[in-house]
C-alpha cells in the first residue's frame, strides 16, 4: 500500500457534496420525506465512526476488530449524561470521546505489544468483555440499554428537531474529516503511515513506534466515541448491541468496502452498505447472504476496496 | 577535563562482552567479545551463516541476547529499544534493501531527519509536511553526500539496485549516528557501483566510525582499520588486515578459499 | 458449599473442554497457517444444527452425532478446498472480511433453512437422569461430555505429541518455512488440520446442543471464548489451548457461581448486588489482561 495522495479532483468534489447535503434536510421537506433525514443522519455517524476506525487501520495499519467498544462507551457516555442532567453536546461530547479515547488508551497500551491474528483477537476479546460489562450492569439498563428521555442540546440549540440533530452531525462530520485530511499530510499522518508500511525501518530510524500506534489508536478511538454519543441521540438509546462484536465487523467492512487508507474511505463505504441495507431488506428478508458473497467476491478480485476502482496514480508498488 | 570523560574517551565507542545467542538448534553467536574504538573502520568478515548479521541485529538492538553486555558511548544499552539505541547515535543499513519504495528519495531521507530527536517531535497533525523546508533541505544535503542529488524527485522503488543501496545509506546518516553499522553495502552492486561505495565509504570514514560487514574482500581491506573474523558465531581473530591475512587459524577456517 | 463447589467446579470442567475442542482446531489454523478464521464458531453453530436436524432424522442422538460431526467435516473440506486455501497467503484483513463474510452468510442460510426458532435436541434416554457421585446427584449426561472431552483431549495429545503427523504439525507452528523447505506436504497437511478443526467444532455443538438452545448467534460468543483461550495459552500451542480452556472453564463457571456469594460476605449487600454479577462476567477478560500484561505471547508459545 502506497502512501496516501489526494486525487485533484477530491476536495472540490467534497466541497461539491457538502454543499449539496446543505441543502438536503429543506429538499426532503419539501418532497415530503423527513424519514429520510433521520436517515441521512444515521450514514453521517456511520461515516464519522467508519472513519474513525479508518484512521487506525488504513492509515496506522492496526486490524482492530474492537472498534465497536468505543463506539458504544460513546453512547453510553451520552445517555448516562443525559440522564444525569449534562444535556449540553458541548459538554457531552467531548467527554464521551475523552471516557472512549481513555479507554482505547489502556486497551492499545496492553494489545499493541502483540501483532498480527495475536492483536486482532485481543481487540476483539476486550471489546467483548465491554460488552458483557453493560449487559450485566443493572444500573445501565442491562439487556435492554439506556434509554435517553430526551436528545440533548448542542450549543444551547435542541437536537429534538432532526435538521438540526443533522447539521450538528454534518459540521462534525466535516470537521474531523478536516482534521484527518490535514493530519494525513502532517508529519504524524506520515509516520504512521511508514510505520504501517515498516514497522523495523522506522524503528531503526529512531522512531518510538509504539508511542505513535498508541497515539493513533486511541485517537480513533475518541472519534468513534464522538459518534456513539451522536448515534444515541438519533435513536434515543445507548444500546448494548452496539458494543457487539459484530458492530466491529460491519464498520470494518464499511471501511474495506470504501477503500482502506483513502481519507474518505469510511464516508464512502458507509453511504454505500447502509444504502444497500435500506433497499436490500425491503426485497429480500435474507440480503446478508447477498452480503456475504459480494464481500468474498471483494477479498478475491478487488482486495483494494470500491474508491481503489477509481483511483489512477495509485497504482505504486 | 575530569578522570570520568577521560576514561570515557579512551574506551571503545561501541563494546560487546559474552554475547550469545542460540536459535532453537543453531548457536548463531557464541560468547563474542567485540569491540569499535571511536574513528576507526572496523571489518567484520566470515563465511555465509557465520553470524555477522546476527550479530547486527543485536548490536542494533533488533534482537535481545540470550547473555552477555552491549556497551555503546559509556552507557549500557544492552536492555534498550532499538529506536533509543539510534538516539544514542547507532544507525544501521540492511543487507536486504530497507527503504520506502512508494515514496520519493527525498521523502525517504526527509522521513529519516524528522525522526531525529532534534527536528523536534512528530506528533504534529496539522502542518502539511511539505513546507516544513528544513526537513527537505537537510534532506538533500544527505542525498548529495551519497550522490544522488539528481534522483531526488525519483520514486524509490524506480531506483537501480545501487541507488537503493546509496539512499539506504543516506538515510541512516540522516539520522546524525556516531556510528554507522553497514550490512554487506556493496551487496548485489556492480562493479561501477562497488567503486563508487567504497569511495563514499572511504569519505564517510572521516567523520563518523564504522562497523562493516562486507564479503568483497578488496574493499574490506582498502578500507578496514581493523577486521574480525566471524566463524560459526564464534570470533576467531581480531586485527590490523595485515594480522588477520597471516592469521594461520583464519586461513584454515575461512580465507583459504579467497586468497 | 463444598458441594455447590463441587458440583460447580464439574461444569466448569466439562466446560472448559468443550472449549479446548473449538480451540484446539483453530489455536492450529492460526499457528500453522498464520491465518484467522473468525468463521470457526459458525462450524461450530452449523455442525449442532446438522447434528440436531440428523438426529430429529434418525431420532438417536448417537446417530445424529455421527452424523452431524461428518456433514461438519465435508462442510470443512469443501471450505478448505475452495476458499481457505486462497487466503493462507493474504493479508489478516483480508482474512478477517472474508471468514466474517462467512459468518453473515451461515447466519442467514441456518436462519432460511431451520427458521428463527431454536431447534430441541434431547439428550439420549438413558442418560437424562442424574446419576450419585459422593454424595451428591449431578447430571449422567454431563458426565458424558466430560468423558468426550477427555478422550478428546487425550487423543489429540498422542497424536500431536507422538505420530509422525503431529510433528509436522508441530513443525509447522513453530516454524512454517522450514516445514515447506522439509519437503512436506503442507497444503495436504494443511486440509487434514482444517477439517479435522471442523470435525470437533461439530462434535461440540452437538454435545453442549441438549445443554444450550441450538440457534443462530450461538457460533460468536463461544467464538470469542476460544480467542481467550488462544491468547491466553499461546497461539499454535495444544498444550496451551488446553490450559487455557480448562482455566477459562473453570474460572467462568465458578466466578458466576461463587462470585456473588463472595462479595455479600465482603461488602455491603447494595455493592455486592450490582458488582457481583458484572464483574463475574468479565472475569475472564480480566485474567487475560493480566496474562497478557506478564506474558504478550501467552502462557505456552509456540514460536519462540
Ligand atoms: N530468526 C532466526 N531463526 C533461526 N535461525 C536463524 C535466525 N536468524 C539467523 N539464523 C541462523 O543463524 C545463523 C547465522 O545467520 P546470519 O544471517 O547471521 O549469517 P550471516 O553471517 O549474516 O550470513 P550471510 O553472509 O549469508 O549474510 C544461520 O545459521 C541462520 O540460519
Ligand atoms: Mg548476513
Amino acid at each position: 500500500m502506497a502512501f496516501y495522495r489526494p486525487a485533484r479532483w477530491q476536495k472540490p468534489f467534497a466541497f461539491t457534496v457538502l454543499c449539496a447535503l446543505l441543502a438536503l434536510p429543506g429538499l426532503m421537506e419539501i418532497f415530503d420525506q423527513s424519514y429520510y433525514i433521520g436517515f441521512a443522519t444515521r450514514v453521517l455517524i456511520f461515516a464519522l465512526a467508519a472513519s474513525s476506525l479508518n484512521l487506525v487501520l488504513g492509515f496506522g495499519g492496526m486490524v482492530s476488530l474492537g472498534h465497536a467498544a468505543f463506539f458504544g462507551i460513546g453512547a453510553y457516555v451520552a445517555a448516562i449524561c443525559q440522564q444525569g442532567g449534562i444535556v449540553e453536546g458541548l459538554l457531552a461530547f467531548p467527554l464521551a470521546m475523552g471516557v472512549a479515547g481513555l479507554f482505547a488508551l489502556l486497551v492499545g497500551a496492553l494489545s499493541l505489544r502483540t501483532r498480527g491474528v495475536y492483536f486482532i483477537m485481543i481487540t476483539l476479546a476486550f471489546a467483548q468483555m465491554v460488552y458483557y460489562l453493560f449487559i450485566s450492569a443493572r444500573a445501565w439498563g442491562g439487556d435492554d440499554g439506556l434509554p435517553l428521555s430526551e436528545r440533548m442540546q448542542f450549543a444551547g440549540l435542541s437536537l429534538t428537531d432532526d435538521k438540526v440533530l443533522f447539521y450538528v452531525a454534518l459540521g462534525l462530520l466535516t470537521a474531523i474529516m478536516l482534521l484527518l485530511g490535514r493530519l494525513a499530510d502532517a508529519r504524524f499522518g506520515r509516520t504512521i503511515q511508514a510505520i504501517r508500511e515498516n514497522e523495523t525501518r522506522m524503528e531503526a530510524l529512531g522512531y518510538p513506534v509504539f508511542r505513535y500506534r498508541l497515539v493513533c489508536f486511541a485517537l480513533g478511538g475518541a472519534i468513534a466515541g464522538l459518534a456513539g454519543a451522536l448515534l444515541a441521540n438519533l435513536t434515543g438509546l445507548a444500546s448494548p448491541a452496539l458494543l457487539q462484536w459484530t458492530q466491529s465487523g460491519t464498520l470494518l467492512v464499511m471501511v474495506i468496502i470504501g477503500g482502506v487508507g483513502y481519507l474518505y474511505g469510511g464516508v464512502v463505504g458507509a453511504l454505500v452498505l447502509l444504502l444497500l441495507e435500506e433497499f436490500l431488506l425491503g426485497f429480500f428478508a435474507h440480503w446478508h447472504i447477498v452480503l456475504g458473497l459480494l464481500l468474498i467476491g471483494i477479498v478475491l478480485f478487488a482486495p483494494k476496496g470500491v474508491a481503489a476502482l477509481f483511483d489512477k496514480h495509485r497504482s505504486q508498488p | 577535563m575530569t578522570a570520568a570523560t577521560n576514561s570515557a574517551k579512551n574506551a571503545p565507542l561501541l563494546d560487546v562482552r559474552g554475547l550469545s545467542r542460540r536459535f532453537a538448534a543453531v548457536d548463531a553467536l557464541r560468547d563474542v567479545n567485540f569491540s569499535v574504538e571511536a574513528g576507526e573502520v572496523h571489518a567484520l568478515i566470515g563465511p555465509n551463516g557465520a553470524g555477522k548479521t546476527t550479530f547486527i541485529h543485536h548490536v542494533s538492538g533488533a534482537l535481545q541476547a540470550d547473555s552477555g553486555s552491549i556497551h555503546f558511548a559509556g552507557h549500557d544499552v544492552t536492555k534498550l529499544s532499538m529506536h533509543r539505541r539510534v538516539g544514542a547515535g547507532m544507525a544501521r543499513s540492511y543487507q536486504i534493501t530497507n527503504v520506502f519504495l512508494g515514496l520519493s528519495a527525498l521523502d525517504n531521507v526527509a522521513l529519516a531527519v524528522q525522526g531525529r530527536p532534534d527536528a523536534g517531535s512528530s506528533f504534529r497533525f496539522w502542518r502539511p509536511v511539505r513546507t516544513e523546508h528544513a526537513l527537505f533541505d537537510a534532506a538533500a544535503g544527505y542525498l548529495e553526500q551519497v550522490g544522488l542529488r539528481d534522483k531526488q524527485q525519483s520514486i524509490a522503488g524506480n531506483l537501480s539496485h545501487g541507488e537503493q543501496r546509496a539512499l539506504e545509506l543516506a538515510m541512516a546518516l540522516a539520522t546524525q549516528p556516531k556510528m554507522l553499522l553497514l550490512d554487506e553495502p556493496m551487496a548485489g552492486t556492480g562493479p561501477e557501483e562497488s567503486a563508487r561505495m567504497v569511495e563514499l565509504i572511504e569519505h564517510l570514514a572521516r567523520h563518523v566510525t564504522i562497523l562493516l560487514v562486507e564479503h568483497d574482500m578488496d574493499a574490506v581491506f582498502r578500507l578496514a582499520d581493523r577486521i574480525s573474523v566471524l566463524v560459526n558465531g564464534q570470533l576467531i581473530c581480531t586485527g590490523t588486515p595485515d594480522a588477520v591475512k597471516n592469521d594461520a587459524g583464519v586461513r584454515r577456517a575461512y580465507l583459504g578459499d579467497h586468497l | 458449599m463444598t458441594q455447590l463447589f463441587l458440583e460447580q467446579a464439574l461444569n466448569g470442567l466439562q466446560f472448559g473442554l468443550m472449549l479446548f475442542l473449538l480451540a484446539a482446531g483453530l489455536t492450529l489454523v492460526f499457528g500453522i497457517m498464520d491465518c484467522i478464521n473468525l468463521a470457526h464458531g459458525s462450524l461450530y453453530m452449523v455442525g449442532a444444527y446438522f447434528v440436531a436436524a440428523a438426529a430429529q432424522a434418525a431420532d438417536s442422538f448417537w446417530i445424529g452425532l455421527g452424523a452431524g460431526v461428518a456433514g461438519a467435516a465435508v462442510l470443512g473440506l469443501l471450505l478448505e478446498l475452495t476458499l481457505f486455501r486462497q487466503l493462507y497467503r493474504r493479508d489478516h484483513l483480508s482474512q478477517v472480511l472474508a471468514t466474517f463474510a462467512l459468518i453473515l452468510i451461515a447466519n442467514e442460510t441456518v436462519r432460511l433453512i431451520w427458521g428463527p426458532a431454536p431447534l430441541m435436541l434431547n439428550p439420549p434416554e438413558a442418560l437424562s437422569g442424574p446419576v450419585e457421585i459422593a454424595g451428591f446427584f449431578y447430571p449422567a449426561y454431563r458426565l458424558v461430555i466430560i468423558a468426550f472431552g477427555l478422550a478428546v483431549a487425550g487423543l489429540l495429545y498422542l497424536l500431536v505429541a507422538k505420530s509422525r503427523v503431529g510433528m509436522w504439525v508441530r513443525a509447522g507452528a513453530s516454524n512454517r518455512e522450514m516445514t515447506e523447505a522439509l519437503g512436506i506436504n503442507v497444503r495436504g497437511l494443511f486440509t487434514a488440520v482444517f477439517v479435522f478443526g471442523a470435525a470437533l467444532c461439530a462434535l461440540a455443538g452437538g454435545l453442549l446442543g441438549p445443554l444450550l438452545a441450538v440457534q443462530v448467534g450461538m457460533g460468536e460468543s463461544v467464538l470469542i471464548l476460544a480467542f481467550v483461550v488462544i491468547i491466553i495459552g499461546g497461539i499454535g500451542s495444544i498444550r496451551g489451548a488446553l490450559v487455557g480452556a480448562l482455566i477459562v472453564g473453570t474460572v467462568d463457571t465458578l466466578g458466576r457461581a461463587l462470585l456473588p456469594t463472595l462479595l455479600r460476605a465482603l461488602l455491603p449487600a447494595d455493592a455486592a448486588a450490582t458488582l457481583g454479577p458484572a464483574l463475574a462476567s468479565i472475569l475472564i477478560y480480566l485474567l487475560m489482561a493480566a496474562i497478557l500484561f506478564f506474558k504478550p505471547q501467552g502462557l505456552f508459545p509456540a514460536r519462540a
